[in-house]
């Protein structure tokens, strides 16, 4: 066994990148399945790819614009209905910053 | 039985006056009532508006004036598209309770063809996964074997096929999410090219993968569908403003000196002896109907499954940022703080493969692995292009398997790399945004469906699609329904 791509440590750090909490139980389940996809992915590394442009979309589109027009939005009731927490007009979140 | 048609058979009742659309509706929600309890393919049933929206049908048919060929037909949607009024859960906890306030646009334009929606359909959640096993609610059954799954991600919309709950649905598929299932299922799924069809509305797992489509019970279905369905959207920029040709005029047209290519590297060790015999033999009826093949090789094949794994984790941690617990969906109570709040709502709210792949995206886009991996998976994005660019300088369509093997067991596949690699024959299509569908081509010994794949060229759907009813137009397993009893 080589070493493990990716470190418990690590895990906890992305993690917290991605605003995910997670339990003990979870964090090493997903350290050991990350670091057997880590392990498959790596055969990326295997190709040259020296010179070769990066394709991030296969149909290529640029710049598409339209007419600057005023037109109605939605609703802010409908925009507000599946608010989890609301005050009047607001979504309602908790404070941040300090008083 | 009606439930039994398909859509242009069913619309053919409706203006002969044999049928109406209200009789068709009762039929399927019937239909929904005694089998879905075992099939599991439905998320929520919209029986009320079903029948509202059979009846405004009706009246149109009664005065002479039907809106067109998918006028009164019943339809099952995928539960990534966003439906106004109607809850659209993507099979997650987190969108439980979410009712969208629009429709998105392959919606709009189907009930604008005057379509009456039967429900919602399960998945795996946002779309990330090949059984809906990863769904948050329950899991769909293989109408073929209840014990199996039905693929996915859009296993919900393939098995309504399949069980006769629905006369077409819509999917999605980002990396064979239409194609694998409708190969578990035993029915036509198809999947456009990319910009053929909206996404506006479509909730995004990878938005340069992401396409719509159709599942239907044979090829003539799945055209009519996409010809409702496709054509330039300004809500959504990556839609292309191509011409839509008229897919059910060039259906019949035969495979007389078309050029097929049949790729090398998919027809690998691993690939189901019963499923290569049957694509093989289905190879073998599209040269007896004047079909000329040649072997092609697309040598990146085996790069495309990693390279997905990169760019589609990596496009999925992005969009999934948008819950937070703050505009729509779940947000869990008694936080700390903003932060905390995000954290312990997304914890709870994504299930095990999401949260893996929003890791897996999230890590492959940090400081120090960007150019290692996302960086490196979208340059072998172009040599997967590339691959087939050259296939279709020689070759107008390309024939494959659609999945390696046939519909696995519940429960069998626990390892999530394991589970990836029933994708790597649909993958490297979406990477290259190439239209792809599925058809039935055989079933094994023990009855279990199999697939045949058709590749064809950006925008030619025509060419697919006209190859795939030359096909079906000499077999008769897509006439073959499984045994479902209440």
């Amino acid at each position: 066994m080589g070493a493990p791509k990716i470190t418990l440590a690590e895990v906890e750090q992305v993690a917290r990148l991605a605003r995910l909490a997670l339990t003990d139980t979870e964090k090493e389940k997903m350290r050991r399945e990350l670091d057997g996809i880590l392990t498959y992915i790596d055969k990326l590394r295997a190709l040259d790819t020296e010179g070769v442009p990066p394709t991030s979309r296969a149909v290529p589109t640029t710049n598409v614009m339209r007419e600057d027009e005023l037109k109605p939005s939605f609703p802010r009731e409908d925009m507000l209905a599946n608010a989890p927490d609301r005050a009047g007009e607001l979504f309602r979140v908790p404070k941040i910053i300090e008083e | 039985m009606l439930t039994g048609l398909s859509v242009h058979e069913l619309g053919a009742r409706f203006r002969r006056k044999e049928a109406t659309p209200t009789q068709a509706a009762r039929a399927y929600l019937d239909r929904i009532s005694a089998l879905d309890p075992k099939v599991k393919a439905y998320m929520t049933v919209t029986a009320d508006r079903a029948l509202a929206q059979a009846a405004a049908a009706d009246a149109r048919f009664q005065s002479g004036a039907p809106l067109g060929l998918l006028d009164g037909i019943p339809f099952g949607l995928k539960d990534v598209l966003c439906t106004r009024g109607i809850r659209t859960t993507c099979s997650s906890k987190i969108l439980e309770t979410f009712v969208p306030p629009y429709d998105a646009t392959v919606v709009a334009k189907l009930l604008a063809a005057g379509a009456v929606i039967l429900g919602k359909l399960n998945m795996d959640e946002f779309a990330m996964g090949s059984s809906t096993e990863n769904s948050a609610f329950f899991t769909t059954r293989n109408p073929w074997d209840l014990a199996r799954v039905p693929g996915g991600s859009s296993g919900g919309a393939a098995a309504a096929v399949a069980a006769d709950l629905a006369a077409a649905t819509l999917g999605t598929d980002t990396g064979g999410s239409i194609r694998q299932p409708a190969a578990f299922c035993g029915n036509v799924g198809l999947k456009p090219t990319y910009g053929r069809v909206s996404r506006y509305g479509l909730i995004a797992f990878a938005s340069s993968l992401d396409q719509v489509g159709p599942f239907g019970k044979d090829v003539r279905d799945a055209a009519l569908v996409l010809q409702a369905i496709a054509g330039h959207d300004p809500m959504d920029s990556t839609s292309v403003d191509v011409a839509v040709p008229d897919y059910a005029a060039e259906l019949e047209g035969g495979v007389r000196g078309l050029r097929i290519g049949i790729p090398a590297e998919y027809f690998i060790e691993g690939l189901d002896p019963e499923v290569e015999a049957a694509v093989r033999a289905a190879i073998e009826t599209l040269r007896g109907r004047g079909a000329e093949t040649q072997s092609v090789s697309l040598p990146h094949t085996e790069y495309g499954l990693a390279a997905y794994y990169v760019i589609a984790p990596a496009e999925a941690s992005s969009n999934l940022a948008r819950y937070d617990g703050v505009k729509y969906g779940l947000r869990v109570p008694g936080a700390r703080d903003l932060i905390d709040m995000y954290s312990r709502t997304r914890g709870a709210g994504f299930g095990a493969e999401v949260k893996r792949r929003v890791m897996l995206g999230t890590y492959a886009l940090s400081a120090g692995y960007y150019d290692a991996y996302y960086g490196q998976a979208l340059k072998v994005r172009t040599l997967v292009q590339r691959d087939f660019q050259r296939a279709f300088e020689r070759v107008d369509i390309i024939v494959a398997p659609t999945t390696p093997g046939v519909a696995f067991k519940m429960g069998e596949r626990e390892d999530p790399l394991q589970m990836y690699l029933n994708d790597v024959f649909t993958i490297p299509v979406n990477l290259a945004g190439l239209p792809g569908v599925s058809i039935p081509a055989g079933f094994t010994q023990t009855g279990l469906p199999i697939g045949l794949q058709i590749i064809g060229k950006a925008f030619d759907e025509a060419t697919v699609l006209r190859a795939a009813r030359a096909y079906e137009a000499v077999t008769a397993w897509h006439e073959r329904k499984p045994e479902l009893t209440p």
